[in-house]
């Protein structure tokens, strides 16, 4: 029975669900973690890569984070066709916006316009919705930095941190319980980043392969957006490891009397 | 209908304000038909547009830019600033200027900008945007001109400029072949827009 209601986008079951915008979330559940982070003095995206097989040409450095103006970047958990065709119209409407006001568009516009795009597709008849979520970091002059997620229904959220993708609920949770409001910096952030990803992601050990990372921070009234190179994760990686053995050689020496 | 040069536009933009003045006059071919004119246009909180050109152009024009400034201020929750309102009107005259039905208009925006303070932006139906410290438009530009040059100040006070600007009507009594009798003069300064009185051979006694 249930296949009449989900093999059409635009046909709502008996219980009133969208099977098909369920079965994209679903879709992006089994991809490659990304998470954000909030900082006083400056934003994070890191992603996990997927893709490290040694036979693959580097093309790009970046696999998962795209700068899409000069004061916004994103990074995309689902499809990656998908994410490429949604990729491509965020650019055109960020140039777009650039052309008539002369000035960057400001994050929230950028997010809005794009999940008017992913909405159109639960809605109108034999289209697929786009199997995408995906985080946006920016700057804008009207609320500073900013951190935004998005999912295949079209609905969008800011955050302070938060975790899209593979296990995202657990990263979520340990955000939640992790994350200081108002007294993160970057530098505390990019360490929370390599602490929840290596809990979340399914893996012994962290590599400077497996993870990207970028910045967005403000100087001189211009934005900068760095995407890490692999020494930087790398030591990034090297701390977490060693206050991680230092907490737990705290651990095991018995408690002084 | 080509009488957009016999009307009058000026501006000058000090450290705290931007003023621009407009000449009130409506005449069709050797006739006038009205001298109460408004031709300053107010388009958000801190923003004005003087718009001289043939009087359908000019009201359609205007109003369409404010309408959609408006908008933006609705959909959005802030306001558009100065430069990327001048950037968006600019925008709208070129392209409608490439169209069948291009407005035949000249313009002088000015706003006040919470970080960058006040702004004069020079358009012409050509579409091409200029931010400057004073300009023109039309005949009676031509007589003001040397008149801003020669007295801007960046520092000039409200009344200063008030004073240059009626310098300037004085100068386009005397020497152009037009009847321009009267010029509306509005301020915009960081609490807002404000009119000042109208400047005429009777206030220039």
């Amino acid at each position: 029975m249930a296949r009449r209601y989900d093999t059409r986008t635009t046909i709502f079951s008996p219980e009133g669900r969208l099977y098909q915008v369920e079965y994209a979330m679903e879709a992006i559940s089994h991809a490659g973690t990304c998470l954000g982070i909030l900082a006083t003095d400056g934003i994070l995206l890191a992603a996990e890569r997927r893709n490290t097989n040694k036979l693959l040409d580097e093309v790009f450095f970046s696999e998962k984070i795209y700068k899409l103006n000069d004061d916004m970047v994103c990074s995309v958990a689902g499809i990656t066709s998908d994410a490429n065709v949604l990729t491509n119209e965020l650019r055109l409407i960020a140039q777009r916006y650039l052309l008539q006001y002369g000035e960057s568009i400001p994050c929230e516009q950028l997010v809005s316009w794009l999940c008017d795009v992913k909405q159109a597709y639960t809605q109108y008849g034999g289209k697929r919705p786009f199997g995408v979520s995906i985080l946006y970091m920016g700057w804008d002059k009207h609320y500073g930095y900013q951190l935004y997620q998005s999912d295949p229904s079209g609905n969008y959220g800011g955050w302070k941190a938060t975790c899209i993708g593979n296990n995202s609920a657990a990263a979520v949770s340990s955000l939640k319980q992790e994350y200081k409001e108002n007294e993160t910096t970057l530098a505390e952030a990019q360490a929370l980043a390599i602490k929840v990803l290596s809990k979340t992601l399914d893996m012994t050990k962290l590599t400077p392969e497996k993870v990207e990372m970028a910045t967005l921070t403000r100087k001189d009234n211009k934005t900068i957006i760095r995407v890490l190179t692999s020494t930087e994760v790398e030591k990034l990686i090297a701390d977490f490891e060693k206050s991680e053995a230092e907490a737990e050689a705290a651990k095991k020496q018995p408690p002084k009397s | 209908m080509a009488n957009i040069n016999l009307q009058c536009l000026l501006g000058i933009q000090c450290k705290d304000f931007v003023m621009i003045a407009a000449d009130q006059s409506n005449s069709h071919s050797i006739m006038v038909m009205k001298d109460d004119e408004d031709k300053i246009h107010k388009i958000s909180d801190k923003l004005i547009m003087g718009v001289i050109g043939d009087q359908g152009d000019s009201t359609q024009f205007a109003e369409y830019i404010a309408k959609n400034i408006q908008l933006y201020k609705m959909r959005n929750g802030y306001e558009l600033g100065p430069t990327a309102a001048a950037n968006f009107t600019r925008r709208n005259l070129a392209e409608y200027l490439r169209s069948s039905t291009p407005y035949f208009v000249n313009v002088l925006m000015g706003g006040y900008d919470k970080e960058n303070g006040p702004e004069l932006y020079f358009m012409d139906y050509l579409a091409s945007s200029v931010k400057v410290p004073f300009a023109c438009h039309g005949y009676g530009g031509y007589l003001s001109l040397s008149i801003m040059d020669r007295y801007y100040k960046e520092d000039a006070t409200e009344e200063e400029a008030y004073e240059i600007l009626k310098l300037c009507v004085k100068e386009v009594h005397r020497r152009l072949f037009v009847s321009l009798p009267n010029f509306q003069v509005t301020i915009v300064n960081r609490d807002g827009i404000k009119v000042l009185p109208v400047i005429n051979s009777e206030l220039l006694k």
